[in-house]
Formats: C-alpha cells, sequence, structure tokens
C-alpha cells in the first residue's frame, strides 16, 4: 500500500548518490527532486549516465553511495508502483506471444506477490483498457514480431499502464521511430502527465522542451533547469563546444 | 509397420515402451518449449551430460540408476544456474566444464563397477525396450509434477522466460523461478533419458518444440503441438526402428532431425509466399 505522503513531499528523491562501473565514475553526487505531477525530461550525452540513473530509480541497480526513496520507500520495494518503458525490449522479438499477453504480463505483482496460476478475466480487461488508452486496440491478437517501432512502442507503454502507476519512467521511447509517431506519443505523454508523474530520458533536448515541465541535464552530474532557461550555455555545459542550433519551425 | 502393429498386441515389453515414449513427450512439449524460447539448450546439455555421474554413482553403490539420475540432474541444474545467476563472464566455459565433469565421474564409477559396462551404451543412447514397469510409474509420477508446476506457476514462469528484467521489476523473485524451471528441465531430462539415451536428449528436448515454433504463435499452443510431435516421433521411431531391428532411439532422433529440416525449409516458403502475395496486392 502506498503510504500517505504530505503533497509537497516529492516521489522521487535522490541524494548525494554515486555510482561507478568497477572503476569508471558514471554519477557523481547526484540530487533530484521529483514532486507529484511533474513531468521531467532528463537529457544528456549518451554515456551520461541517463539509464544508469533510471536502474538505480527502479532499484535494479544499488548506489554505492547516497540515498534514493520513491514514493518514502526504497526503490526496490516502490518498484511495484512504477511503470516502466524500456529504451530496448530486453525480450527475444520471436518470442511466441500476442500483444494482449505481453500486455496482460504488466499485472503480475498487483496484489500477492504469490498470486499463482494464469491470468484472470480482469487482468485480460485491463490489459485491452490499457491498450485503447495508447490508441493500439487493433493490435491486440498480433505477434509481438510483427510490430513496427511505433506500435511496439505503445504496447510498452500500455504494459506500464496496465498496473496503474504513480509513477511513469521512459527510457528514449521515441529513439526508433519516426517523427510523426514521435509526437503522437508525446501528445499521448501529456495526457497521461494530468494523472502521472512522468520522468522521460531523451537525447533531443529541443524536441523535449516543449512537452516538459523542467529539464534535468545529466553528463556525470546533473543540473536542473526550467524549460524556458535552455539557453546556448545549458547545451554548452552539457555537450562540449561543437554544438549548433538549427532554428527549425513545423508547418 | 504392420508387423510393429500385430507384435504390440502380444508383448508387453513394446507396450512399455510405447507408454515410455507418450509419457517422456509430455516433457518434451511442456518444458522443451521453455528450452527453445528462453535459448537454454546449452544448458540443458550441460544437465543431460552431468546426469551420467548420478547414474555411475548409482550403479556403483547399488541403488536404483532412475533415482540417481533425478539426483544428479537436480544439483547439476541448480548448479547450472548459480552459475548464470551469479558469474555472468564466462558462463558457457563453466557450463562446459560441468558437462565434462559430470560424465568423467559416471565413466569411473561405471568403470569400477564389475559387469555393468555393457550397459553404458543403454544409458548413452537410451534402450526403450528395456524400460521396466516400475520406471513407468516414475514417469507418469513426473509428468505430473512437471504439469502442475508449470499450471501453477504459468505467469510468473511466462514473465521470467519472456523478460526477467521486468518480471523482476514486477516483484516476481526471479532468480527462484529460474531456478525452478531449470529443475524442471532436469526433471524432463531424466524423463527423456529413459528414451534416447543421454547424449540425444538434447534433440527430442528442442527438435519438437522448434518445429511447433515454427507455426504457432502463443506458448500454450507450442506446448501442445510439441507434445503431440513427441508422441509422433517417439511412437513412428519405435515402429520403424522395430521391423529391422534398428535402435529405437537414434531412429526417432533422425525422425525429428529429418522432420525439423524439411519443417524449416517449408515454414520459410510459407512466409515468403505470404510476404510476396502481402507486396503484391498492396501495390
Amino acid at each position: 500500500m502506498p503510504r500517505t505522503l504530505s503533497p509537497d513531499s516529492p516521489v522521487i528523491r535522490v541524494d548525494a548518490v554515486s555510482f561507478s562501473y568497477g572503476e569508471t565514475l558514471v554519477l557523481e553526487r547526484i540530487n533530484l527532486s521529483i514532486v507529484a505531477g511533474e513531468f521531467v525530461g532528463l537529457v544528456g550525452p549518451n554515456a551520461g549516465g541517463k539509464s544508469t540513473l533510471l536502474k538505480l530509480i527502479l532499484g535494479l541497480l544499488e548506489p554505492q553511495a547516497g540515498q534514493i526513496h520513491v514514493l518514502g520507500r526504497p526503490p526496490r520495494t516502490a518498484a511495484r508502483a512504477i511503470g516502466y518503458v524500456p529504451q530496448f525490449p530486453s525480450f527475444a522479438r520471436d518470442f511466441p506471444i500476442c500483444v494482449e499477453e505481453v500486455v496482460t504480463m504488466g499485472r503480475i505483482g498487483r496484489g500477492s506477490r504469490w498470486a499463482l496460476g494464469w491470468s484472470s478475466r480482469a487482468d485480460r480487461a485491463a490489459a485491452r483498457q490499457a491498450l485503447a488508452e495508447v490508441e493500439a486496440a487493433d493490435l491486440a491478437r498480433r505477434p509481438i514480431g510483427q510490430l513496427s517501432g511505433g506500435q511496439l512502442q505503445r504496447v510498452l507503454l500500455a504494459r506500464a499502464l496496465v498496473a496503474e502507476p504513480q509513477i511513469l519512467i521512459l527510457d528514449e521511447p521515441t529513439a526508433n521511430i519516426d517523427q510523426r509517431a514521435e509526437s503522437d506519443i508525446f501528445d499521448l505523454l501529456a495526457e497521461l502527465n494530468q494523472r502521472l508523474t512522468i520522468l522521460l530520458v531523451s537525447h533531443d533536448i529541443a524536441f523535449i522542451s516543449e512537452y516538459v515541465s523542467r529539464v534535468a541535464c545529466l553528463n556525470r552530474t546533473l543540473t536542473c533547469h526550467n524549460t524556458s532557461a535552455v539557453s546556448d550555455d545549458t547545451i554548452q555545459h552539457l555537450y562540449g563546444g561543437h554544438i549548433r542550433q538549427v532554428e527549425h519551425q513545423h508547418g | 509397420m504392420a508387423e510393429f502393429f500385430t507384435a504390440l498386441v502380444t508383448y508387453g515389453f513394446l507396450q512399455s515402451a510405447l507408454l515410455a515414449g507418450l509419457l517422456a513427450s509430455v516433457g518434451c512439449g511442456v518444458i522443451g518449449t521453455f528450452v527453445v524460447v528462453k535459448r537454454i539448450a546449452f544448458m540443458a546439455g550441460g544437465i543431460a551430460h552431468s546426469v551420467l555421474g548420478g547414474m555411475g554413482a548409482a550403479l556403483y553403490f547399488g541403488f536404483d540408476p532412475f533415482v540417481g539420475a533425478l539426483l544428479s540432474a537436480i544439483v547439476a541444474a541448480l548448479l547450472i544456474g548459480a552459475v548464470r545467476l551469479s558469474w555472468k563472464t564466462q558462463e558457457d566455459t563453466l557450463i562446459g566444464a560441468l558437462w565434462a565433469i559430470g560424465m568423467a565421474i559416471g565413466v569411473l564409477f561405471i568403470a569400477k563397477t564389475p559387469g555393468y559396462t555393457s550397459d553404458l551404451m543403454s544409458v548413452l543412447f537410451g534402450n526403450i525396450l528395456l524400460v521396466p514397469t516400475h520406471e513407468l510409474w516414475w514417469m507418469a509420477g513426473l509428468d505430473v509434477v512437471l504439469i502442475v508446476a508449470v499450471a501453477l506457476g504459468y505467469r510468473q514462469f511466462l514473465a521470467v522466460t519472456f523478460d526477467e528484467e521486468f518480471a523482476r521489476l514486477r516483484g516476481v523473485p526471479v532468480a527462484l523461478f529460474y531456478l525452478l524451471l531449470l529443475c524442471l528441465v532436469a526433471v524432463t531430462v531424466v524423463l527423456l533419458i529413459q528414451v534416447v539415451g543421454l547424449i540425444l536428449v538434447i534433440a527430442l528436448l528442442t527438435l519438437p518444440a522448434a518445429i511447433a515454433g515454427q507455426y504457432v504463435h502463443s506458448l500454450a499452443a507450442m506446448m501442445v503441438v510439441a507434445t503431440g510431435l513427441g508422441a509422433l516421433f517417439t511412437t513412428l521411431g519405435l515402429a520403424l526402428s522395430f521391423g529391422p531391428d534398428l535402435p529405437a532411439g537414434p531412429t526417432m532422433i533422425l525422425l525429428a532431425g529429418g522432420v525439423y529440416l524439411v519443417s524449416a525449409v517449408v515454414s520459410r516458403q510459407l512466409q515468403r509466399r505470404r510476404a510476396w502475395r502481402q507486396a503484391t496486392t498492396q501495390s
């Protein structure tokens, strides 16, 4: 059961967290506080530690220094209140399974962790509803291997939503899809943000600034900006010298 | 073939052999499916071969080799599972080593057991015609264990085979279910060893499920089809080998291998034709 939190206390709190793989320091004294209802974009160069920070928040990794609290609890016990959409699907695309079954798997872990057996009718109904919410209801019977990149992202989003999470964490949800599908997904996320706190990793700082309420820039250390304040200096600090901004407008 | 069916009515040992094949096919369908989709055939091979250690010890110390096989298969499964879960590097080297060490132990025990060297062939390549009745009961019991375990933990096994990371996030005890799955593989290996021997086990465990996977798109359907194919291969292999007095195990395996090759070509052609039809009707 989610412990009651005062409305201002952060749903995700990262305190002075450092993490290194072997001798490579990936994160250095990171502080980050996200309150309910925020839509935070986490940006930074490749190998800047974005995915590592997500894995720490999800409890898949343990920090060597510092502390993380999710909904006031240690990440491991709070993971089930988070919907997670990975950057690369961590499963084989030729696995013999249809979309609805994949989404239904998101319901595991609601209620008792020892609930054995098969998925219930309520679980399958919830899966269909989640698929409808991401506008992918027509894909329910499709084998997972026959989806396009954009369709797969929607299905993974449905799998995250079906557990009725309080927080949604997405790792580069639009890395492998075309731009129109990208704006569709972001419109959907903006809508979900009405009821969910969202933390989203992206390498595309320009694109996400339209949607998010705050940008956190991560390149081993972390700096936060309001979306309006993302300036040339910020980008310079983050990516180094050789970046040019291109002013572009979509018709 | 006709000869086989007349003999089947007369001889009890043939009826036992047929039944042993059918009982084994349940394991090869249900667990073989997990082995194929989880891509743990190499681990299953390691478990199968290290079973020789337990069988050799059983022969030497004079207890039931079936029990010896079962115990050593479970021990090997847990060791291999522990290797996979905690030493991610050099996993294949360690499994390969366990594979050979198990066999070495078995060969030493058998060499020191008077009068058993001739039996080594039937341990390695199986002798379905010599399956005693009490082992049929063992096999039936293990089938029940497999089916009950998979039915009770279906969601968890599916989650762990499909996406370990996501299963972990949903609070599934991944290591536990992974080890449990390997233990079920161990049980299945012991079932199949009765039929085709421990060298050939890996083919009977994977081929029926792999063929099924070429045509169906759900885990449950794959299990059903693979069980049917397993029953077909063991029964037909037994029947074909009976007339010319061939060893039954290798006959079954060649049959399964042949069908797999033909099916791989056919399913590929079907896929191409579907793609072609799709492309031409669209334009």
